[in-house]
């Protein structure tokens, strides 16, 4: 862990009381917003603050699909299980690309280049099933339209 | 208060404040468990222990439900029956029907219940898990396949060791048992002490078997096989062949070890009369020089792994001794193999241990000299058992053997090493000894003897008070170590085991489910002291004799070289 994470991490420990098993949540939230992710030197340090052994952070982390263990990739990838999405069969579409990619959910690709996630309603419902890649939206996918969309992605990374 | 229920139809006795289950196995009716562990708090996670309770709509979990007075209880009702049969078939949906080639066949918990329920046709399609198999460890096999998610092994680590390496991650369909960032076992703070084996209900976590490679070397003529076993397998092994637990076996064991081929048959309680003496130069060096103490036990390689990942700064605390294992496989392979002429590369030194942690130590860097390991092969007593009816043998026609020399006698405060407070108990014997040139004069420490997590004793010697300390699992430890380090307590010497109760409990001792079974074990190893006349290590002939012949005096340059110990820091997820 470099020094400025090393800080950062300690300046969110101030909002919260040492040994407080109740601020786990509220502290890992505060450190995935801050880097994307969690890390293992994050979660080290945690531990140490809160008094409690890694397993269980890890543990309680992984039960909720918020949390990311890794770096996002380049794309982050996030499919819409929102009601109306979810009856334009938004599921389908999540395994079509989870295949395609290789990647399943809260999931990065190898080279880094792919993750994926899941979120409920974005609010485009009008022009359902929607994703969502590094923040822009892409509305009415298939798994054509998204397939070309990767591909673009990846001419664009060369 | 004591009041009656009605169970099944008949009044049987429950007490207040005691969950149905105890009502109901103190009375002799049988419920199956599977999450509940008697030790423990029930969860009431599995499920299988669901009873019907008249006026109640729902079953109920027996294991964490308190009985009551009005209760009528039907144990085995078609309802209750039903409603097991149904969770044992969907724990089968997700599991390998590989039970012929499974290391627990025969004492599986679920292949048990699939059979007592009269489960006779998979009802739920198969899923199999994709989950790998973990052989990263040196003691310890992870076979996620096998897991049914009882969530004992997570509590055994938890609350019965204080590890707390384990727990349930991920929900729903993903869940599984991991580590934390789900390491693989090698590079997680596991101390490989095998509770979590004890718990498990299946074979989703096990020993590194050893026993077949065993098998194979004894029958190859180039080699020389040796065999050396702990101080607790002659009081545990009768148990694996259904003999009432406490019964010792120690002329028997010498006897079959050498029929299924072992050429010499060593005890390992020498190595621990030697370790004795060494320990109490240690000590006493320390405290003329005015060393840094507490001097901290270093014989469980469990506890040894605990203190290199938590407590790297005090390192320095642990007696720098291998532990007898080690010291018994060095004294073969350097000594024996000199005096018989034997090239030591020829022997293969089999190690049979209660203890799952040892098999991690013999293959710990430092244990080899010169690319020869100390102790080349380890196997747990139930693996030793495997081994016995692998090669038909009938334990109860057998007469009683000896060891052999060099090594052929043992005292018993050597033999105490197997419980919980007996390195102190024989430490102190041969220190009163060093102290005073006079044999103490009660050599029952019972203060330090027993299943607390910590025990103390302080005993005087020529005016002068001595304190000890056993703690067994590491719960206890930090605080103890914080109160004797900031003046707090007058304790000279710790003693850890990192297994409840001592090493008769390690995680390679015979599968038991209550307490009294290692109670019985103690007090095993207890009859032995009692009746035997060699009570301390420094009375050992054979001892005293290998320092004649070998090592001079205990801290010599002879016992440095051979003995010594290293610890190094470990950087692990905490
Ligand atoms: S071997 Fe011991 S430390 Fe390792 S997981 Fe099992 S109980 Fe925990
Ligand atoms: S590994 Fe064994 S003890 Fe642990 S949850 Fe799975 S079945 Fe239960
Ligand atoms: S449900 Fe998908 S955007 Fe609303
Ligand atoms: S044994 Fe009672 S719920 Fe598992």
């Amino acid at each position: 862990m470099n020094q400025s994470m090393d800080n950062e991490i300690d300046s969110i420990f101030q909002k919260h009381q040492r040994n407080q098993r109740e601020a786990l949540i509220p502290i890992l939230q505060d450190i995935q917003e801050q880097y994307g992710y969690i890390s293992e030197e994050a979660v080290q340090k945690v531990g140490l603050f809160l008094a409690i052994p890694t397993s269980k952070i890890y543990g309680v982390a992984t039960f909720y699909d918020q949390f990311h263990f890794q770096p996002k990739g380049k794309f982050h990838i996030t499919v819409c299980r929102g009601t109306t999405c979810h009856l334009e069969e938004s599921d389908n579409l999540l395994e079509e690309v989870s295949k395609y990619l290789k990647i399943s959910q809260s999931e990065v690709s190898r080279d880094g280049m792919f993750s994926l996630e899941t979120t409920t309603c974005m609010g485009a419902c009008g022009r359902a099933p929607v994703i969502s890649v590094n923040g822009n939206y892409y509305e009415q996918m298939t798994i054509d339209t998204f397939k070309e969309l990767i591909e673009s992605f990846k001419q664009r990374a060369l | 208060m004591i009041f009656t229920i009605e169970v099944n139809n008949k009044q049987i006795k429950a007490k207040t404040g005691e969950t149905i289950l105890s009502a109901l196995r103190r009375n002799g009716i049988d419920v199956p468990t599977l999450c509940y562990l008697p030790e423990l708090d029930a969860t009431g996670a599995c499920r299988i222990c669901v009873v019907e309770v008249e006026g109640k709509p729902q079953l109920v979990t027996s294991c964490s439900q308190p009985v009551e007075e009005w209760m009528k209880i039907f144990t085995h009702s078609p309802r209750v029956i039903q409603a097991r049969k149904t969770l044992i078939e969907l724990l089968l949906a997700n599991h390998p029907d590989d039970c012929l080639y499974c290391p627990c066949n025969g004492r599986c918990e679920l292949q048990h219940l699939a059979g007592e329920l009269n489960v006779r046709e998979r009802r739920f399609p198969n899923k199999k898990s994709p989950a790998r198999l973990d052989q990263t460890c040196s003691a310890l096999v992870w076979d996620p396949a096998k897991c049914i998610l009882c969530g004992r092994c997570v509590r055994s680590c938890d609350e019965i060791i204080g590890v707390s390496i384990l727990d349930l991650i991920r929900r729903g369909e993903k869940i599984s048992i991991g580590t934390t960032f789900e390491k693989p076992l090698n590079l997680s703070n596991c101390i490989t002490c095998g509770q979590c084996i004890q718990a498990c209900p299946t074979a989703a976590l096990r020993e590194k078997e050893a026993f077949a490679g065993v098998q194979e070397i004894l029958h190859k003529p180039s080699i020389f096989p040796v065999v050396q076993y702990s101080p607790v397998i002659s009081v545990s092994l009768a148990e694996e062949f259904g003999i009432k637990p406490g019964k010792d076996l120690q002329g028997i064991l010498n006897s079959v070890l050498r029929k299924i081929g072992f050429k010499k048959v060593f005890d390992i309680t020498f190595a621990a009369d030697v370790l004795v003496l060494e320990l109490a130069d240690t000590l006493l060096k320390r405290i003329a020089l005015g060393e840094k103490l507490p001097l901290i036990s270093s014989c469980c390689p469990g506890w040894v792994k605990y203190a290199e990942q938590y407590l790297p700064g005090n390192l320095d605390l642990l007696a720098p001794l291998k532990s007898p294992q080690q010291i018994m496989g060095k004294l073969i392979k350097r000594y024996y193999a000199d005096m018989q002429g034997i090239t030591p590369e020829d022997i293969v030194v089999t190690s049979v241990m209660p203890c799952t942690a040892k098999k991690f130590e013999a293959q710990r860097e430092e244990m080899s000299l010169q690319g020869t390991a100390e102790v080349d092969t380890v196997i747990t007593t139930r693996e030793l058992a495997k081994l016995i009816r692998l090669n038909g043998i009938d334990i109860n026609q057998l007469d009683e053997e000896m060891t052999d020399s060099p090594f052929a006698s043992r005292s018993t405060a050597g033999k105490l090493f197997g419980v919980s407070g007996g390195i102190v108990e024989a430490l102190i014997r041969t220190l009163h000894f060093r102290l005073t040139m006079k044999e103490i004069a009660n050599p029952k420490i019972t203060k330090i003897r027993g299943f607390k997590e910590k025990k103390e004793v302080y005993i005087n010697i020529e005016g002068k008070e001595y304190g000890f300390a056993a703690v067994s699992t590491v719960k206890a430890l930090p605080s103890l170590l914080d109160e004797i380090q900031s003046g707090k307590k007058n304790i000279q010497f710790i003693e850890v085991m990192a297994c409840p109760g001592g090493c008769i409990n390690g995680g390679g001792q015979p599968i038991q489910g209550n307490g009294e079974t290692s109670q019985l074990r103690a007090k095993a190893i207890y009859d032995i002291d009692d009746k035997e006349s060699i009570k301390a290590s420094h009375k050992n002939p054979a001892v005293f004799d290998l320092y004649q012949k070998l090592l001079q005096e205990p801290g010599s340059p002879m016992s440095s070289a051979l003995f010594t110990a290293v610890f190094n820091k470990r950087t692990v997820l905490l």
